[in-house]
């Protein structure tokens, strides 16, 4: 418990990846089984904890301290896992258990004798052990490190490739002794054993324009790039799954498209929401009301039901279809599909085209507004997880461009802990004044940062913590060209829009401040509501 | 006469109208009686100073010696005016010390800023009976239990050898802090060349002149290569990071020294990765003890999260009440 309790600590004020990385490589050298793996399947959410209600907790906190004097400490600290943590005092023998003795002792509780055993732990614990057990027992581990990231330490640790892990993942259960003995090389490398699991996915490059006139039309099949979320819909026996591009198993939150998966198989393809409202395929906004939900209402299903845009098939009735061709897998996709109901699955149609002015001219004018370019995938590509340099190329519509005026600067994290590195940019609106359309934080040169980070420090007009305002008026400002993928409506954003993927493209010294753009021309950009 | 009546709150500071004497006054006053160095207590400007040795020291060493009209060293109870005062050790930093106030059989205790866990940079806290203490509530809330300092310093010496390529830049205060987290670090065996910003030098070298050996310290200058102070522990006052002089350094790892790292929330909000939970301060259990051990007739709480350690007087049957002091930095230097 004490290593796993430092471990949450360390990571949660880590703010780089690979320090985070390190971190719990580290972990997972100095630990042995099955904390290692229990540690583990905390953080990747996979652990099976009997949780307690904050409630609860609350009514052992009060058994111990007044009333007041907590309402302060809370009003204080601002996290009631953390108060608490930090105001329990340990009235009890000092305890060193071992995570795995705090997960059985949790689970074996029941529900009356939670609260007892939750006061002997935390009794017994340090701070920092209280605090871990407070944020395991109810649930609300956050630490900044997804589940991919852990996987990718859990590989780094035992020097495979990710891909391997993720591809295991669904079969195996915590505390993954046998996935802790390959990586130490005690064993060989685990059998998968569950049925219907993920398969790690191809992934396309950017394409450079400038090698287009290297490649033959001839060698490509070309078909929209559909702005939803890559999905693999994997259905064997009884099992349906329907995961991520990582992953992650979000079954949970599209019960409308697992009630339809009757086939066997493995398909490949971008999930999208239809509007019920106009029959319309709904924009990446529609869709995100839809994600990172454990369960969905029935009202949100009928508002924005999912479908499947298939493009790829992976697997079918057994049979592994990845060693063969693109082409020859497409040829099996058709026929796959057509037992299934259309408005859950269809195939991503093919763009018929001759030369690449073709396609550039149709790709300039796609068809439907959720289409965000298109992808080129050799006819003899073979399906191999991660981003080959080569056979599949996603070549996106032009970014959006405005020019927008730097509002605020916020102090980096990590190496750039000394610099300004986060910008809020605004544009101009009809009262002439600014308002904030967004925030980004890359896109520039280590010599550019180290250009706006004087900047900022040369005119700060307020501070407020970490964060400078800057002088920014129609005859004084700098100007930000700022590149993006898409505006959507936003209720948050005081403007009303909010951009996707901003980032600095170029620094505009040389244009002046009034100059920079209107927020009627972002409207402009919005999507028909 | 009456406690209130021997000193009482005004806006300069705490004022002894018998005595015609403040202490630790925010604005430039006739007569002050000071506690300790930090800046926020002992100002420039004042006509005649009181204080030990080492703060009036302190004092020189930051305003320049002629920071007040004329000053005084206390030996043993003086005379002020009629009113008797003496000074007796804090333990909050080096020279650091609480002042007593008597007269006509009443006698308040004005404790300053004090800690009572062990720590060879100051002198120990000396309890001191008064009709009243004054004592501050930095950090006056049950949340607030100091870890041992030696464990937070272990810490730090296990990140250097996580992170060998990044410069661990660990935020301290120029007086008392760093000297303190110096010689910690050298308490766990490290006796490597320490790096100190510009800031600090003076009084770690006034420290070591007043026999607290602080091990070899280097400046942290422009001279050296930033690829020199990869793995090495630089010492800075914390506004140093986030100004030009921390960008030369390498992928710095930041570190602060306080107390206010207990709170995660703190440190993330100041871009902290390595929060060293260690301060000059008391904790909750320090202060509940002092007053438990002191049994004064009557508490006055100042400085601090007044309101919390009022109510735990009340919940203990003591008379106590908060004393509104402005000028005070909250939470700057501790």
């Amino acid at each position: 418990m004490k290593r796993f309790a430092a471990l949450l600590e360390r990571l949660a004020l880590t703010p780089s990846r690979n320090g985070k990385l390190r971190l719990l490589v580290d972990y997972f050298g100095q630990t042995p089984d099955p904390d290692r793996g229990l540690g583990l399947a905390a953080i990747t959410r996979d652990l099976d904890l009997r949780t307690v209600k904050p409630a609860l907790l609350r009514e052992l906190v009060s058994e111990r301290i007044d009333a007041e004097l907590f309402a302060l400490s809370y009003d204080y600290v601002g996290d009631l896992a953390e108060t608490i943590a930090l105001i329990w005092e340990p009235l009890g023998p000092p305890l060193d258990p071992a995570l795995s003795d705090v997960v059985a002792q949790l689970n074996g509780a029941g529900r009356a004798g939670a609260g007892a055993e939750m006061a002997r732990l935390l009794d017994g614990l340090g701070t920092s052990e209280r605090y871990a057990l407070v944020k395991l027992a109810t649930g609300g581990l956050r630490v900044g490190v997804s589940a991919r990231l852990a996987k990718q330490a859990l590989a780094d640790f035992g020097g495979f490739y990710v891909a391997e892990i993720e591809e295991l993942w669904h079969g195996l259960q915590p505390p993954y002794r046998q996935v802790f003995a390959w990586a130490e090389g005690r064993a060989d490398k685990p059998v998968q054993a569950a049925l219907a699991p993920f398969r790690p996915v191809m992934l396309a490059s950017a394409l450079d324009e400038a090698v287009l006139a290297k490649l033959e039309p001839g060698d490509f099949l070309a078909e929209w790039k559909w702005d939803g979320i890559r999905v693999q819909a994997t259905a064997e026996g009884t099992e349906r799954r329907l995961y991520s591009r990582t992953g992650d198993d979000i079954s949970g939150a599209f019960p409308d498209v697992i009630a339809h998966m009757a086939f066997e198989g493995a398909l490949d393809g971008e999930l999208l929401v239809r509007r019920a409202s106009d029959g319309q395929i709904g924009a990446f906004a529609d869709l995100q009301q839809r994600l990172n939900r454990k369960t969905v209402s029935k009202a949100m299903m009928a508002r924005f039901p999912a479908f499947i845009r298939a493009y790829d098939l992976l697997e079918a009735g057994g049979e592994n279809l990845r060693p063969l061709p693109f082409a020859e897998r497409r040829a099996r996709l058709v026929p796959f599909m057509t037992g299934l109901p259309a408005e859950r699955f269809d195939v991503s149609p093919l763009i018929d085209f001759a030369h690449w002015e073709e396609l550039a001219a149709l790709r300039a004018a796609p068809p439907d507004p959720v289409i965000e370019g298109v992808m080129l995938k050799r006819r003899d590509s073979t399906y191999v997880p991660g981003r080959p340099k080569g056979p599949w190329f996603k070549w996106k519509r032009d970014p959006h461009v405005i020019d927008a005026v730097l509002m605020y600067a916020q102090r980096g994290h990590g190496k750039r802990s000394s610099f300004y590195s986060d910008y809020t940019f605004g544009v101009w609106n009809g009262e002439g004044q600014l308002v904030p359309v967004g925030k980004a934080y890359f896109g520039f040169t280590d010599e550019e940062l180290r250009q706006i980070d004087k900047f900022v420090r040369d005119n700060t007009v307020e501070r407020f913590g970490p964060v400078r305002s800057v002088r920014a008026e129609p005859e004084f400002g700098l100007v930000l060209e700022v590149a993006f993928e898409g505006l959507n409506r936003s209720k948050r954003h005081k403007s009303g829009v909010a951009m996707r993927f901003p980032r600095i493209s170029r620094l505009r010294w040389d244009k002046p401040s009034a100059e920079a753009d209107r927020l009627e021309t972002l409207e402009a950009m919005l999507p028909p509501a | 006469m009456t406690p209130d009546a021997l000193l009482h709150p005004r806006p300069e500071g705490l004022y002894c109208p018998a005595g015609d004497f403040h202490i630790d006054p925010v604005r430039p006053v006739a007569r002050a009686l000071i506690t300790h160095g930090h800046a926020d207590h002992a100002r420039a400007g004042h006509g005649a100073v009181m204080a030990t040795r080492r703060t009036l020291d302190v004092m020189a060493i930051r305003y320049g010696a002629g920071f007040a009209g004329s000053t005084q060293v206390p030996e043993g109870v003086v005379e002020v005016n009629g009113v008797r005062v003496s000074f007796h050790p804090a333990g909050h930093v080096l020279g650091s010390a609480q002042i007593r106030v008597e007269k006509d059989g009443v006698s308040v205790v004005a404790a300053g800023d004090y800690k009572r866990l062990a720590d060879p940079t100051a002198e120990v806290f000396e309890p001191v009976r008064g009709t009243v203490f004054i004592t501050e509530a930095t950090f006056g809330l049950p949340v607030f239990r100091h870890p041992n300092p030696q464990a937070e310093i272990g810490k730090l010496l296990t990140s250097l050898t996580r992170f060998p390529e990044r410069a661990h830049m660990v935020g301290v205060y120029a007086l008392g802090k760093a000297q303190r987290v110096i010689r910690l670090i050298r308490d766990a065996g490290y006796d490597a060349p320490l790096y100190i910003h510009g800031a600090l030098k003076k009084l770690c070298d006034y420290y070591e002149g007043e026999g607290i050996a602080l091990g070899p310290l280097l400046p942290a200058t422009s001279d050296a290569e930033p690829k020199d102070f990869a793995g090495r522990i630089v010492l800075a006052p914390p506004s140093a990071f986030a100004a030009k002089w921390g960008q030369r350094f390498p992928d710095p790892l930041i570190c602060f020294a306080s107390g206010w790292m207990q709170v995660r929330a703190r440190a993330r909000q100041r871009g902290v990765e390595l929060p060293l939970v260690i301060s000059d301060h008391c904790d909750w259990g320090e202060l509940t003890d002092t007053i438990t051990e002191l049994d004064p007739e009557e508490v006055w709480v100042t400085h601090g999260r007044e309101e919390a350690l009022v109510r735990w007087c009340a919940l203990n049957q003591r008379a106590a009440r908060p004393l509104h002091l402005v000028g005070y930095e909250d939470e700057a230097e501790e």
